[in-house]
């Protein structure tokens, strides 16, 4: 069966004079690098120029916070449970009458870790998340670190900062 | 000023421009390889990179000094500053220019005219191939040792083909010495018109001898590790890579004086002579020296290494009798125009 017409048939014959003497088939190496010379360069000079990411990137997680600037998040779990690399844990605990306006339900994640050196970045936590709270980032990745406990993003690295919500 | 100040200065100075110029080959080469892969190379020390080198040489000296256990000291020692010492002798009998006149005073641009320059010549590169003999040997390595044994071997196969190369030139000059040969190709009478075989067997021996790709078997990493450097760690490591360069400089220079009329260009031999002619002379020497190492690295970045039997059979089966072959048809040809 034929897929594509880019097969070619290729048989072995024995090398003719002046492939034997290669000094033709080096002329035209020669010449195929020397017209790459002048080409246009495929390097992007990272810090100063970056590459534009795609809209659904799925990079660095984020905890959504509502309009009023409380947490989002409920603690339902389910992230986790979808979570297929098992990187997400959490503590639920019970809202004070005085944070009313820090968590948006009566439940919220004392202790929300992702691991993210587990973490294969398939965005299945976005799915599975009934509160809309947990979305992957399409401008930021999870940046390097030396330690390995640098890499457990807690609720400080995560939930989305107050002040940018409010400007 | 003694005739022997002048010589003390000149020669540092071919010194200083050996070592500037391997230097800058190093941040050529790596710009080089970029701009033939489509990449633009160093480009973060200084503008444009410049300053590479410098950071280079700079991470090499403060690398680790690491002799292994049962390496042979002195031997490993000696190995890189034999290479480096072969590699800049050469450079005593190349003319880098007509000699240059300063109110009474002539001063050859040249170390010294022997009379059997190019023999000089032969003998110093071929005392080369011992700073890498003896560097693989004493690093107590069976990759360093594998590599400086190839690399005999090729210095070897390839020195026959090319003094046969050289012979046939030899043959048309009458003469061996340096001076004399570049002096024979004023105007347009480059060697490489009446010699275009000659010359073509020489480019391919000058690539074996410096161990330059295709033929940088002795280094080959995909096999033999680093070669015969495998076991060289900070300067002497550098030394060896440096080396390298000076002797892919020297070699260029070799070929521009051999085949190419040294420092001379037909627009400039029709100058008068004077201050003006001397330094635009050596500026056409060396752009055509710089053409040269451009081409070597250009070659590197363009062609596969050979394996190993192929390399021998080029050497043996295909470089020398084609040699013996030119000198026959220079000879004919010299016979039937006497
Ligand atoms: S992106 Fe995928 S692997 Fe990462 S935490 Fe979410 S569900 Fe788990
Ligand atoms: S992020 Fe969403 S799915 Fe995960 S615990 Fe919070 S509310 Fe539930």
């Amino acid at each position: 069966m034929q897929l594509t017409n880019k097969r070619k048939h290729m048989a072995r014959k024995p090398m003719t004079f002046l492939e034997r003497i290669y000094l033709p088939a080096i002329v035209k190496g020669m010449g195929i690098t020397l017209s790459h010379l002048f080409k246009k360069k495929a390097t992007i000079q990272y810090p100063e120029q970056k590459r534009p990411m795609s809209e659904v990137f799925r990079g660095l997680h984020i905890l959504k916070r509502d309009d009023q600037g409380a947490e989002r998040c409920t603690a339902c779990g389910l992230c986790a449970l979808a979570c297929p690399a098992e990187a997400i844990t959490m503590t639920a605990a019970e809202r004070k009458p005085q944070d009313k306006h820090l968590y948006r339900e009566e439940k919220y994640a004392e202790v929300y870790e992702i691991n993210m050196l587990r973490c294969i970045f398939c965005g299945l936590c976005e799915e599975a998340c009934p509160k809309a709270a947990i979305f992957l980032q399409n401008d930021k990745m999870a940046p390097a670190s030396y330690e390995r406990e640098d890499f457990i993003f807690g609720k400080d690295r995560l939930v989305e900062p107050f002040l940018l919500k409010k400007s | 000023m003694s005739p022997i100040i002048i010589k003390l200065i000149f020669v540092s100075i071919v010194f200083g421009i050996s070592l500037f110029v391997a230097m800058y080959s190093t941040y050529a080469e790596r710009k080089v390889a970029a701009f033939l892969q489509d990449r633009l190379g160093p480009n973060r020390a200084g503008p444009f990179g410049l300053l590479q080198p410098l950071a280079d040489g700079v991470k090499l000296f403060f690398k680790e000094e690491f002799i292994p256990l049962k390496a042979d000291r002195w031997l490993f020692l000696m190995g890189p500053g034999f290479f480096m010492i072969t590699a800049l002798m050469t450079s005593a009998v190349i003319p880098f220019g007509p000699d240059l006149k300063i109110g009474d005073t002539v001063i050859p641009l040249q170390g010294t005219d022997l009379n059997v320059g190019l023999l000089y010549i032969f003998g110093v590169v071929s005392l080369g191939v011992y700073g890498v003999l003896i560097g693989g040997w004493a690093s107590n390595n069976k990759f360093s040792l594998l590599g400086a044994i190839r690399a005999a071997s090729q210095n070897i196969s390839y020195e026959l083909a090319m003094g046969l190369s050289i012979i046939a030139l030899v043959m048309m000059t009458a003469t061996l010495s340096m001076r004399e040969i570049v002096d024979q190709q004023s105007g347009w009478h480059w060697n490489v018109l009446y010699q275009p075989l000659g010359f073509l067997i020489f480019l391919v021996c000058a690539f074996a001898e410096t161990n330059r790709a295709p033929f940088d078997l002795p280094e080959c990493e995909t096999e033999l590790v680093g070669g015969y450097h495998t076991e060289y760690s900070s300067m002497k490591l550098g030394f060896f890579l440096f080396a390298e360069y000076i002797n892919m400089f020297i070699s260029s220079a070799v070929i521009a004086t051999l085949y190419f009329g040294g420092y001379h260009a037909p627009f400039i031999d029709s100058m008068d002579p004077g201050m003006l002619k001397t330094f635009l002379s050596i500026g056409v020497l060396f752009a055509k020296i710089f053409f040269f190492i451009f081409f070597f690295m250009w070659v590197r970045w363009t062609l596969p290494r050979f394996r190993y039997d192929q390399l021998m059979n080029l050497g043996w089966k295909m470089l020398i009798p084609l040699a013996v072959v030119n000198i026959i048809i220079t000879g004919i040809v010299l016979l039937m125009k006497m």
